[in-house]
């Protein structure tokens, strides 16, 4: 397990990637997350459920650097993380989807594609302004990074229609093609699936899975709908109440005792 | 070298064709494709390039001259180039419907004998992977995109762009063998084979030879004068003979350019972009296209709204007149240039039609408002009816004298006649060779002498002599009186009412004919919105007194226009009724392409027909229903039946 395994369709995943180390985190009285610790590994698709108010997108949130945990580390690339900027979490590779889409509504699904791009843009203002110099030759990279990423999610017909005007389910897939243009290593998914009916979540799980496959991409998804979660991921975390009650593959999860019980209950007798 | 058997000028291949167009036009461009947002492009010379590549990679993986290679994938360059690779290579290509499910494919496959595949992605690789164990002869895979199958068994798998690679490195070693057998390519080796998609049992085979294909190229080429420079955008499906015709037959022919839309759903801003010159649809895509400017200018200001009613009228009253070059006051041309400043120029720009010179439609009828709608803007709309067996063209409209009901004078070199039963025959350059593997059908369809049955009832138009299709010709009957019974020929004209979605006309052996309406949800729906009328289902307003008034102007205008036609003027509808259910597919009453089945209507609601005979004015009546979900119910109803103004005919019963 130290050097990573490979998975049941064949799949070779790496070394870990993230580390959390004990983490708990409170919001003043609110202890949200309570001594958690697990790892995420280069190349898989690692899910972490749970009810409702289990902690899962403070979790997120930790993992993404938004959030400080009061006690414990995060530990990246081997070493302990110190406390970042969002844009310097954007730098080392990380981009996240929202669980409420955060997308620039006025502007076309090209142009808000292309803020995904902002980090790698080293061009002045002025030479941007006026779209001279190296701005040029930037802006034509990085437009066909983007337009790989329009083709890749099958949006090419809406390339120039503003976000605003879009329905749900394309919205959600928009999210997912800014934070793919970012090129990152590590991608967070906050419900990628919420909201979405049947055959939507099918079109967003083929992405997610071709993402994962085509780029390399290593992926740390929440999500409510277990039967995505169980097809989709390779390793799954399961909180309840802050705490972590399972980890492990699907099938691992799905019996243990103690996910069957906060899944459906328990009579306290 | 010998070459018997070839065209005047040596041109007996769409190969030779090819090396022709290096020679005159390689730098122009033959393809494009709009990828990553940007339309990339190949001239003749590298498409020249392309082919042999492949080609090479072809004989490379081990195919023989007589192959067949199925070709399955949306329009593609990549998938255009493999079908000339393979006749290059002296193997047959068999162009498939992508959208077609795995059975239909394992059966097409498994007829023809595929041991080649060449497919546009995943979806279609999973597709063939699924039935290849009933696939006894075929034997390699090859992939355009190569998504999602990285994991996949690559044993009898191949990316296309490696076949190409490994076709480039084993250049010298296969190049002799290539040239050697794209000579042996005559007139008479097959072009292709394309499966005509069967409402009648299996698909079947049509063999195409290349004479077939490039003197039909070349004749339908000279008479609407495409031209070098000419666009097309290529977007309906590959396996369609059509566009085997006109994005190869007459692409290559006279040189003009292919260009292929980014996705389907990208397909109308495509179009926007490459402003094609020569375009083709079916009514269906015209149709949509009216109804969104339509509901479009409801939306827009007062005086835009004016200005587009006002000049529109005015396109209508002299637009066609002025397309076919007729008499027209240089007042009314004056008004006309301006309604084209302001208003038809925008319009068809929006449309993507600025450019189209020579655009047609085909398939099935198209309603007279929307044919004209288009033709007086200017836009040169003329209709064609073809059919695989023909390589397309049987009749189609020179320029100058189009009419929505007919669909023109017989192409060059066809011959037309018209069986005692009013079936078209036809005989042509263009007639096919055979149906693959199937000898009984090629006899029944094909006559010794080359005349081929269309299945369709028509008649030639004295004067004009242009043909008229009234209906299949195994639909068609005879009334009381001998008079000829058209059912399709009066539903049309009822159906091309946007409120009327389907109707059936009964009349076979009786005195007079009775009606079936079915309303159009949508169309009456907003009426009704418009107009204050609360309904709560389908049913209640379709027995609704005011819908039951407006269908009945509408079969009586219908009435006074079938009178006008002397042979048909028995059809007209003396009673209706507006059902009380949508005719459905699940109910068994429609196929699943929505083609009426008559015998099926017939049976179901005879209580509906006899009581539209004996005269009463209403029944009532049980109709079980399927639902989606197979379970099964009943509505029952008591429906109004009307009668219909008719007008008197003066007994000249069609005496020919």
């Amino acid at each position: 397990m130290e050097d990573g395994y490979t998975t049941a369709d064949g799949r070779k995943i790496g070394a870990v990637v993230m580390e959390m180390k004990n983490i708990t985190l409170r919001f003043g009285g609110v202890v949200a997350i309570k001594d958690i610790s697990f790892d995420i590994r280069e190349g898989e698709i690692r899910a972490i459920i749970g009810p409702n108010g289990a902690g899962k997108s403070s979790m997120l949130n930790v993992i993404s650097g938004f959030y400080v945990p009061q006690e414990g580390e995060v530990w990246f690339h081997g070493a302990p993380r110190p406390q970042l900027r969002p844009y310097q979490v954007a730098q080392q590779g990380i981009a996240r989807t929202f669980q409420n889409i955060a997308l620039f509504e006025g502007m076309s699904v090209l142009d808000n594609v292309m803020t995904g791009r902002l980090t790698q843009m080293k061009s002045g203002l002025f030479a941007q302004a006026f779209w001279k110099g190296k701005a040029e030759a930037e802006e034509t990279a990085n437009r066909e990074v983007a337009e790989r990423i329009i083709d890749f999610l099958e949006i090419q017909s809406i390339r120039k229609t503003p976000v605003g005007r879009l329905p749900y389910g394309l919205k959600k897939r928009v999210e997912l093609a800014r934070a793919l243009a970012a090129e990152p290593k590590l991608l967070l998914l906050d419900e990628p699936m919420a909201g979405m009916n049947v055959e939507e979540k099918e079109d967003m799980s083929r992405f997610i899975l071709d993402v994962n496959d085509e780029f390399g991409t290593t992926i740390a998804l929440i999500e409510h709908d277990m039967g995505v979660v169980m097809d989709l991921s390779d390793r799954v975390v399961v909180m309840d109440y802050g705490k972590k009650i399972g980890d492990g593959t699907p099938e691992e999860v799905r019996s243990n005792q103690d996910v069957i019980d906060a899944y459906l209950g328990v009579s306290h007798d | 070298m010998v070459q018997s058997q070839t065209g005047a000028d040596g041109l007996g291949s769409i190969p030779a064709l090819l090396e022709r167009n290096v020679a005159q036009f390689g730098t122009s461009p033959a393809y494009r494709e709009k990828e990553f947002g940007i339309w990339q492009s190949w001239s003749w010379a590298d498409t020249a390039k392309e082919i042999e590549a492949l080609a090479l990679g072809l004989i490379n993986l081990g195919v023989n001259e007589g192959d067949f290679i199925a070709v399955i994938g949306r329009n593609r360059p990549y998938l255009y180039w493999s079908m000339v690779a393979a006749q290059s290579v002296g193997a047959i290509p068999v162009p498939l419907y992508h959208d077609a499910n795995a059975e239909e494919m394992a059966y097409v496959l498994g007829h023809c004998g595929a041991r080649f595949v060449i497919v546009a992605d995943q979806e279609q690789v999973d597709k063939v992977i699924e039935v290849q164990d009933q696939l006894h002869q075929f034997e390699h895979l090859i992939y355009l995109d190569a998504r999602g199958l990285r994991k996949y068994d690559h044993s009898h798998l191949h990316e296309f762009s490696h076949v190409q690679n490994q076709g480039r490195a084993a250049y010298d070693e296969f190049i002799e063998d290539l040239k050697s057998r794209q000579a042996k390519l005559t007139h008479d080796s097959t072009c292709v084979m394309l499966y005509t998609s069967g409402t009648t049992g299996k698909p079947k085979g049509v063999v195409l030879s290349n004479r077939n294909v490039i003197e039909t190229a070349r004749s339908s080429s000279e008479f609407d004068g495409l031209r070098q420079n000419d666009e097309i955008l290529a977007y309906l499906p590959m396996a369609w003979v059509g566009d085997f015709i006109f994005s190869i037959g007459q692409a290559y022919w006279t040189g003009f350019c292919v260009n292929c839309p980014e996705s389907t759903e990208t397909m109308m801003t495509d179009l926007r972009e490459i402003g094609p010159t020569y375009y083709f649809a079916p009514p269906r895509v015209f149709e949509t296209q009216l109804t969104s400017v339509m509901i479009r200018m409801e939306d827009a200001g007062k005086l835009k709204k004016r200005m587009f009613d006002y000049y529109m009228a005015h396109a209508r009253k002299v637009g066609p007149d002025i397309l076919d070059a007729n008499k027209v006051s240089a007042w009314d041309r004056w008004k006309y240039f301006l309604g084209d400043l302001f208003v038809y120029g925008p319009l068809k720009n929006t449309l993507g039609l600025s450019r189209v010179r020579v655009g047609y439609t085909a398939g099935e009828a198209i309603g007279p408002e929307i044919f004209d709608f288009y033709r007086s803007l200017g836009i040169n709309l003329k209709q064609l009816y073809g059919q695989t067996e023909a390589t397309v063209f049987i009749t189609a409209h020179p320029d100058g004298q189009v009419r929505s009901d007919t669909v023109g004078v017989p192409s060059p070199g066809v011959e037309i006649r018209i069986a005692d039963n009013g079936e078209v025959f036809y005989r042509s350059p263009g007639v096919f060779v055979e149906y693959y593997k199937n000898p009984e059908s090629t006899a029944d369809t094909k006559d010794s002498e080359g005349w081929v049955a269309t299945g369709d009832a028509g008649f030639i138009e004295d004067g004009s002599g242009h043909l008229r299709i009234i209906d299949r010709a195994k639909d068609v009957g005879k009334m009381e009186s001998g008079a000829m019974f058209a059912p399709k020929y009066v539903e049309n004209k009822l159906k091309f009412y946007p409120d009327i979605l389907e109707a059936v006309l009964f009349g076979n052996g009786k005195d007079r004919c009775v009606a079936f309406i079915n309303i159009d949800l949508t169309a009456i729906g907003n009426w009704a919105e418009r107009n204050n009328i609360a309904y709560a289902s389908y049913q209640e307003l379709a027995g609704h007194p005011r819908v039951l008034d407006t269908i009945q102007e509408h079969v009586e205008v219908v009435n006074r226009s079938v009178a006008e036609d002397p042979m048909l003027s028995g059809c007209q509808v003396h009673r209706f009724v507006i059902l009380h259910k949508e005719l459905d597919a699940d109910d068994g009453e429609m196929t699943r392409t929505r083609k009426v089945r008559r015998r099926i209507v017939e049976e179901k609601f005879a209580d509906i027909i006899g009581a539209l005979y004996d005269g009463s004015p209403k029944v009532s009546t049980v109709t079980e229903v399927t639902y989606e979900d197979g379970r099964k119910g009943s509505i029952s109803a008591t429906l109004e039946l009307r009668d219909a103004a008719v007008v008197p005919v003066t007994q000249k019963v069609a005496a020919e």
